[in-house]
């Protein structure tokens, strides 16, 4: 047996125990490579950054456990961002497992920019319906939220005041894993003429640059990297960039084993993947 | 999160990261225990944020008119009729639900993803050229919608000119292909570092907390 079939019939355990070193020791031994901030998470900077204070902006955090690990950090800074610039912040989402995630994002942001409940930003909790919502909204969100996560009546709370539907937003932002960016584009963004910023994930990303093209998002944060790249022009030091080091050394050793897999392949002589190994006896 | 939620967390991410080795009880458990405590807070929540304020509370709340009882089991009753088709008998009458659905969502998607999805990037395809360097951004995109397009017009044998613009969409659909299988690689590994961070930081305490 040559090297080449060797290496073909390697144990993908061993690959597992590869990525698995370098995800955990960059985590243990940061390097802090650097991150250089790409135009479209610029423009959703930008986009925050020049709104006056005082104004409004509606975050759909659409996203449930699985996905946090991208979208949750990303919360985090765009939060931040939008309490250091003294605006109001408005939170939902339309995913029923959202509230356990987006309660304590929302509660740490404010905590670290020191801002408090219903003064400066206001949960509503979750509402069951993508379309219906977001329709409803346009023409009242107290008729879609007659309460908030508390239980207090919105006309109760004070940053909720004057907030009858989209007219007084000033901008959407929409943190998702699923195509409510796609129904938020077509009503909040198509019918209503809200600017919207999207938060995906990296998965989503590159589905969504046209929109960017078009103008009918005006900044687009993709993935771990998106979240990372924000945290370090809000000059932070969040989970995202902690991650990163981690993100490019896997990165690294995913490239590096397709191109020797791609290599064994040809030097094999054969025409199609290995033959597997026996399964183990259970 | 507690101690004990911490342990009982970092025990059921090692359940689940067990089945890289091979499949055994201890994924098994952590999969069904999973399933099992997603579908009955899903239920939960449903309840709670749909059923509750929708059917229970108008009716049972003060003095409910008799336009609020009509308003309320009209859609309770189309929605039980799309689960009774589960019985042979309810097919027929589980259709006029599904019906009355599909009309109402088709007349409120349809307009919007004309819109926003076909109107509005067809208005941007083919907007004057960018000025400057920006000029061959936009002739890359422009070359690249009229021969994907060309690849997925088969009407016509992929021949002569028609043949080489498919062949040229191919080079297109190729790198947008390599950028999502990057995005994608990206994202998986996101996950895996997030448990990772959960399991050495909140768990082990060997990295320090945000």
């Amino acid at each position: 047996m040559t090297w080449a079939d060797r290496l073909l019939r390697l144990d993908r355990r061993i690959i597992f125990l590869l990525v698995a070193a370098g995800t955990a020791l960059p985590l243990l031994m940061p390097v802090n490579l650097p991150i250089s901030v790409s135009p479209r998470v610029e423009a959703a900077y930008q986009t925050i950054d020049v709104l006056p204070a005082g104004s409004t902006v509606l975050f759909s955090l659409d996203y449930e456990p699985d996905i946090s690990a991208e979208l949750q950090p990303m919360t985090i800074a765009i939060m931040r961002h939008c309490f250091r610039k003294n605006l109001h912040v408005i939170a939902l989402t339309l995913y029923p497992a959202g509230p356990g995630l987006v309660e304590p994002a929302i509660r740490v942001a404010a905590t670290k920019e020191h801002k408090v409940r219903n003064k400066d930003y206001a949960f509503l909790g979750y509402k069951s319906g993508f379309q219906t919502v977001m329709i409803g909204m346009g023409e009242s969100i107290r008729q879609q939220f007659p309460v908030d996560f508390y239980g207090t009546p919105l006309d109760s709370i004070p940053v909720m005041r004057g907030i009858r539907n989209y007219g007084e937003i000033a901008l959407l932002v929409n943190l998702t894993a699923s195509s409510a960016a796609d129904y938020w584009i077509q009503f909040a963004v198509g019918r209503y003429r809200k600017p919207m910023v999207l938060g995906a994930t990296a998965v989503m990303a590159t589905d969504y640059y046209p929109y960017l093209s078009s103008r009918q998002l005006l900044g687009l944060i993709g993935g771990m990297k998106g979240a990372a790249e924000y945290e370090k022009r809000m000059d932070l030091f969040g989970d995202a960039r902690r991650g990163m080091d981690a993100q490019s050394l896997v990165h690294v050793i995913v490239a590096f084993l397709v191109i020797l897999g791609t290599v064994a392949l040809f030097a094999s002589g054969q025409r199609g993947p290995a033959p597997r190994a026996e399964k183990p006896q259970e | 999160m507690s101690p004990v939620e911490t342990w009982i967390a970092a025990f059921l991410t090692l359940c689940v990261f067990s089945f890289l080795y091979r499949d055994n009880p201890f994924y098994r458990f952590a999969e069904h225990l999973f399933v099992g405590s997603a579908a009955g807070y899903l239920l939960a929540v449903q309840y709670q944020n749909v059923i509750l304020p929708n059917v229970v509370l108008p009716i049972t709340t003060g003095k409910p008119t008799p336009q609020t009882i009509v308003l309320t089991l009209i859609p309770l009753m189309l929605g039980l009729l799309m689960v009774a088709r589960v019985s042979p008998r309810f097919t027929g009458p589980a259709r006029w639900a599904i019906a009355f659905y599909v009309g109402i969502y088709s007349g409120i998607a349809v307009p919007g993803y004309m819109q926003a999805q076909i109107y509005a990037q067809l208005s941007d395809a083919v907007k004057p050229f960018a000025p400057g360097w920006g000029a061959v951004n936009s002739a890359l995109v422009l070359i690249g919608l009229l021969t994907v397009l060309a690849y997925f017009f088969f009407s016509a044998p992929h021949q002569g000119l028609h043949g080489v613009s498919a062949r040229v969409g191919i080079w297109f659909l190729m790198v947008a292909f390599g950028a999502s299988f990057g995005y994608t690689v990206m994202a998986r590994v996101s996950l895996l570092i997030s448990r990772v961070q959960f399991l050495l930081r909140d768990w082990l305490h060997l990295i320090p907390m945000s």
